[in-house]
């Protein structure tokens, strides 16, 4: 059996990482991506509580949390076209004022 | 060792070098890859926990399609490597070791309460089980994702859309 | 290797099943791609492969042959990496799939262990089969972005937005099966399928109450068609169109893999027909004593089979044919006659089934390629959001109501 301690470091691990690439990478896909990852690390801390619990209520929580990532995915991307066809760069330090 | 620890370590040595990779890599389609890597890795972490349907949804739903639009983007936009940031040394002298000692502190102090946690149930997780609580319990924010889908869809198009 | 069976059951027992799946696979799917050629070629009036061995058996080998020996090319601007990843992952990912569908009914016993015909029971089959199909989009994608050519690339995001459209029809026509047999496994799939109704009538999901699951099929094989990039939907790939799509720069046994990577997973959605909508392993006539005659029907069909082309070999033209193809026929003759024995009979009437039914729909697979015009890409679109989503959404409320009407 493995406890579920291990899963939570495993979450807490991968959820500071994404904070690292967040606050590091330059690129606006990147910086999605990195969200993304986020968003999975909590996936897998509810799944393990859900597990401990015994209760599946935290296994329905990630499913709603995988469609809204689904829904958050495609409409922030197309927000990255626009951005990408507006200014040009896909550089999140040329997106840091109104004027183009 | 048991089998599921060893599996467990796999599958963790797996996310954890593909989300290092994700933050290393320089072209955001290698970043892509590896994030494709670390959500089969975590599948493979809910198939240990028992749940295998959110393993297979996972798989279909997140590696299988939100990553594809994230490929899919990469590729119309033609992104290319990432040039050197601007940011202070700073941040890297000081901010790295400072996240190392925050996921030591985290660590610890998980491993510190892990005695008060209760013991775990075993077994799988029927699809049925799934199934009755999302669609009896919560049918309301079920119904509601599915408004939320359409919008994300119609909102989508319409800012995506190119003027002619 | 008893003991070493008994030692580790699991592992050796796995390892020989996925060993002989494997070898089975391959051959299978190198002689899959002769009999589309025959086929394709005989609807056309002409013969296909003819020259290389008698009536062009020899041929995959041939073709396997010159793959091994041609110049691998990778592009000098490519993505090293992904350009090598991406077959390999088109490959594998088509080639496991064959892992999760049961062949037969009955357990046999390999090193002392008794084991069912089937790779890995796993309690959700369908949906890690799904699971697994969707993941294959990406050695399309990264195939064209990869080759750093204008060619490629629009070929592969044509193709993989063909392959992520399709999905949905193939998945939703699917649900109705699911509804009517309440599981998610293949077995129990195939088990909620027997029975005879009127004493005659199989219970397969195409004919059973509560709703006949036709419109189903329909959607669903039309969306494998297109999944699986096959002609008429096999526009990002054609020739002409495109240079040739997404493998335009892939050489020798890069593109081999694509190819083999193809042939697979038309084999598994030709599987996967049979076990949803067509009853399995399960034989379409009844198993009263009446009808045990039936039983030895693949034993006969083995040893007429075998005698026939016995007949034809020995007036062959040339003299190698005139030795091949008669000790081929007695070869499939005595397979038939092995059928007939006592113990045999009962393991091999279900991977009989099974197996003709496969082959049935891959011959209306190359049939329909060798027989339909290529769909324009917004007439592909078109049908597959406007015509077959609708048309599996409606098939999932029509069985829901019928499932929930049933007393």
């Amino acid at each position: 059996m493995v406890p579920v301690s291990y899963y939570l470091m495993l979450s807490a691990a991968l959820f500071g990482l994404g904070v690292v690439g967040f606050v590091f990478k330059r690129n606006i896909i990147t910086l999605f991506m990195c969200i993304e990852l986020m968003l999975n690390a909590v996936n897998l801390a509810f799944v393990a509580f859900s597990r401990m619990l015994g209760q599946l209520d935290g296994q329905v929580f990630v499913f709603f949390v995988i469609v809204v990532a689904a829904a958050e995915a495609a409409v922030g991307l197309a927000i990255v076209i626009l951005i990408a066809r507006n200014r040009k760069s896909l550089n999140v330090e040329r997106v840091d004022s109104l004027k183009l | 060792m048991h089998v599921e620890m060893v599996l467990f370590f796999v599958l963790a040595a797996m996310a954890i070098a593909g989300a290092v990779n994700l933050i290393v890599q320089r072209h955001p389609i290698h970043s892509a890859l590896s994030l494709i890597v670390v959500m089969v890795a975590l599948a493979g972490e809910y198939l240990l926990l028992g749940s295998e349907f959110i393993a297979a949804i996972q798989i279909i739903v997140y590696a299988g399609a939100i990553m594809v639009l994230f490929v899919f983007v990469i590729m119309l936009l033609n992104a290319g490597v990432e040039e050197r940031t601007h940011a202070s040394r700073m941040a890297q002298y000081v901010g790295l070791p400072a996240a190392a000692l925050l996921l030591v502190e985290l660590v610890w102090s998980i491993r510190r309460g892990a005695a008060a946690l209760p013991v775990e149930v075993s077994g799988a997780v029927s699809t049925r089980q799934l199934a009755t609580l999302l669609f009896r319990d919560f049918v309301f924010p079920f119904e509601l994702t599915s408004v939320l889908i359409l919008v994300a869809i119609i909102g989508a198009i319409v800012l995506a859309k190119r003027e002619t | 290797m008893t003991a070493l069976a008994a030692a580790h059951p699991l592992l050796v027992v796995s390892l020989v099943k996925i060993i002989v799946l494997l070898l089975l696979l391959m051959t299978a799917l190198a002689y899959l791609t002769w009999f589309e050629r025959k086929v394709v070629a005989h609807i056309q009036s002409r013969w296909g492969p003819y020259r290389v061995g008698p009536h062009g058996l020899l041929q995959p080998v041939a073709d396997g042959l010159k793959f091994l020996f041609k110049e691998d090319v990778v592009p000098a601007a490519a993505d090293k990496f992904v350009f090598v990843l991406a077959p390999f992952l088109t490959f594998s990912l088509a080639v496991s799939t064959i892992a999760l569908i049961p062949f037969g009914p009955s357990d046999i016993t390999i090193f002392g262990q008794r084991t069912p015909l089937q790779v890995a029971n796993v309690s959700i089959g369908l949906l890690f089969l799904f699971a697994l199909t969707s993941i294959g989009v990406y050695g399309v994608a990264l195939a064209g972005w990869a080759s750093n050519s204008k060619y490629s690339l629009l070929g592969a995001l044509r193709s993989s937005a063909q392959m992520v459209s399709y999905e949905l029809s193939l998945t939703l026509s699917v649900v109705g099966v699911l509804l009517m047999a309440g599981t998610l496994n293949f077995r129990e799939i195939i088990e909620a399928q027997r029975g005879f109704a009127w004493g005659v009538l199989p219970k397969w999901n195409l004919f059973a109450a509560p709703l006949p699951q036709v419109l189903g099929f329909v959607c669903f094989f039309t969306a494998a068609i297109a999944e699986t990039n096959r002609l008429p939907f096999d526009l990002p790939e054609a020739e002409g169109e495109l240079g040739a799509g997404f493998h335009t720069e892939y050489s020798s046994f890069k593109f081999a893999m694509f190819f083999i990577g193809e042939y697979a997973s038309m084999v598994t959605v030709s599987c996967l027909a049979a076990i949803l909508f067509f009853g399995g392993w399960l034989s379409p006539f009844p198993v009263t004593h009446n009808w045990s005659w039936t039983q030895y029907i693949p034993a006969a069909g083995f040893m007429i089979a075998g005698i026939a082309v016995i007949v034809y070999g020995v007036r062959y033209s040339t003299i190698v044919g005139r030795f091949v193809l008669p000790v081929l026929g007695l070869v499939v003759a005595g397979l038939g006659a092995l059928l007939t024995l006592p113990g045999a009979i009962e393991v091999a009437q279900g991977p009989f089934w099974f197996l003709f039914k496969v082959v049935v729909f891959l011959f209306i697979y190359v049939w329909v390629r060798g027989t339909l015009p290529r769909f324009r890409y917004d007439q592909l679109m078109t049908l597959g959001w406007k015509v077959l989503f609708p048309l599996a959404i409606v098939n999932v409320v029509l069985t829901s109501l019928a499932v929930a009407a049933r007393p």
